[in-house]
């Protein structure tokens, strides 16, 4: 099939709180359709192969891998992604968390990471150390060794916890 | 990385489904989760002209305990059965949903696709065979069921007509004394299991093997059920001795092949271990005792 045979199809989604849209390709991803359609480029690509979760999204109140699901499964969802994690410009406890503990070296893994970590303390506000490894799991970080990934994790529970 | 490029259709209905794959032809393909399937378009490994998207279908995701059994909508996530207090009902179903990959895919990922992708390390390919399990499919001629161990006919191939879909998963509930494990080791929590076992037993008085199914995934071109290993165990005590035997019997039932994962030989090493397991935590299980079973990775 050539690619101008390809009917393109209207995708409205609201990201972080915002009506958005765009006609795209049907094989977009949802996270070129953020990064490159929507100007979002917070949400990173990193393995592009469903491992590494770098493009870790939260998709109606749950975590996706956004290199896995084409922009037109989306339409309709309500999409949260790491730019929506502060409001008025003040930063998520999640955000100061891993800022405090340097829970990141590059930081190339992080939007995905704040996501995981705010999908486990959502669901299990106060994890073991166990729980955190499971919660993180589909992301990769190859520079911190993860210790001050659970630090930041555990730090930004007991801030969420007392707000 | 770039799929190939199709026209995209979004189904409101099962009939719509059924008739876009009939019109479409056999270049279409149903997507749900797209867990397995947008991986493989991206790398070229499958290109279709045609994706038929069934995730806007209303009441496919719905998880229900009724008649006996358990009955899984196909767009149920793994991640819909892993928090399901009705779908714990079956520890077996419960250690395979929280186990596959990661967060993010038990999100997004679905039994029913997992079960019409007929991945030969799919994990609910090899948990579902220890136990009665009825794939419901819908098509031309309406609805109609397959048992699940006819389901399956080769890697990557199950029964399905073109312009069929599976709608649904029904398995039965276990007897009173009956216990089951499903186990796997993975390299890491994304990726597909390097071996997994399944075992559903019954005891007939406290340690008397009344019945015993022993599956094994990722060893064959199909989740393979070692009835040699059964043998060794049913209707015998489960002695130390009789569980080495099944486990050994499983070993040799075993048809691995090297890959990446590993070599033939450390994946038979795999399945007598994982078989061996299995059948302990099954038993426990089965006299009403706590068991932690699940997927085993570096890193857990």
């Amino acid at each position: 099939m050539n690619m101008s045979d390809v009917k393109k199809v209207l995708v409205r989604v609201r990201v972080n709180g915002e009506a958005r849209e765009a006609e795209v390709e049907p094989r977009t991803l949802l996270v070129e359709f953020l990064r490159e359609h929507l100007n979002l480029t917070g949400t990173h690509v990193g393995c592009d192969t469903t491992y590494c979760g770098a493009c870790t999204v939260t998709l109606n109140g749950r975590t996706v891998k956004s290199c896995t699901l084409f922009a037109p499964m989306a339409n309709g969802a309500e999409i949260t992604t790491v730019e929506g994690l502060s409001k008025n410009g003040k930063l998520h406890p999640i955000q100061e968390a891993f800022a405090a503990c340097h829970g990141l070296q590059c930081g190339y893994c992080t939007p995905g990471l704040l996501l995981s970590t705010l999908q486990l303390l959502k669901t299990n506000p106060k994890p073991s150390t166990e729980q955190m490894r499971k919660g993180i799991a589909g992301n990769t970080c190859r520079c911190t060794g993860y210790q001050n990934i659970f630090k930041s994790i555990r730090a930004a529970a007991a801030e969420m916890e007392k707000r | 990385m770039y799929a190939a490029a199709f026209s995209y259709h979004r189904a409101a209905s099962l009939q719509e489904a059924v008739k876009l794959l009939q019109d479409l032809g056999d270049d279409a393909r149903i997507i749900a989760g797209g867990q397995s399937l947008i991986p493989l378009m991206k790398m070229r490994m499958t290109r279709p002209a045609a994706l038929i998207d069934i995730n806007f279908i209303p009441g496919l995701s719905e998880i229900q305990n009724s008649k006996g059994e358990l009955r899984f909508g196909a767009l149920a996530r793994h991640a819909d059965i892993e928090d399901s207090s009705v779908a714990s009902a079956i520890p077996i179903v419960h250690d395979c949903a929280t186990g596959i990959a990661d967060v993010q895919v038990r999100n997004q990922g679905t039994i029913g696709g997992s079960l019409a992708e007929a991945d030969p390390s799919g994990d609910w390919g090899t948990a579902l065979l220890a136990l009665d399990t009825t794939v419901v499919c819908f098509g031309p001629g309406g609805r109609h069921t397959v048992p699940f161990e006819a389901f399956i006919k080769d890697a990557y191939t199950t029964v399905l007509a073109h312009d069929e879909i599976v709608t649904a998963v029904h398995v039965k509930m276990p007897p009173k004394g009956s216990g089951g494990a499903h186990l796997a080791f993975k390299r890491s929590a994304p990726v597909y299991p390097t071996v997994s076992a399944s075992v559903q037993l019954t005891l007939e008085d406290h340690n008397t093997c009344k019945d015993v199914r022993v599956i094994l995934g990722c060893v064959g071109l199909t989740a393979i059920r070692a009835k040699e290993a059964e043998a060794a165990v049913r209707g015998k005590s489960l002695s130390e001795k009789n569980i080495q035997a099944a486990s050994e019997a499983a070993r040799a039932a075993a048809e691995p092949q090297s890959d990446m994962r590993g070599s033939a030989e450390y994946k038979r090493a795999l399945v007598a271990t994982l078989v061996k397991r299995a059948i302990a935590i099954a038993a426990r299980r089965a006299r009403g005792e706590h068991a932690e079973a699940g997927h085993e990775y570096v890193g857990r």
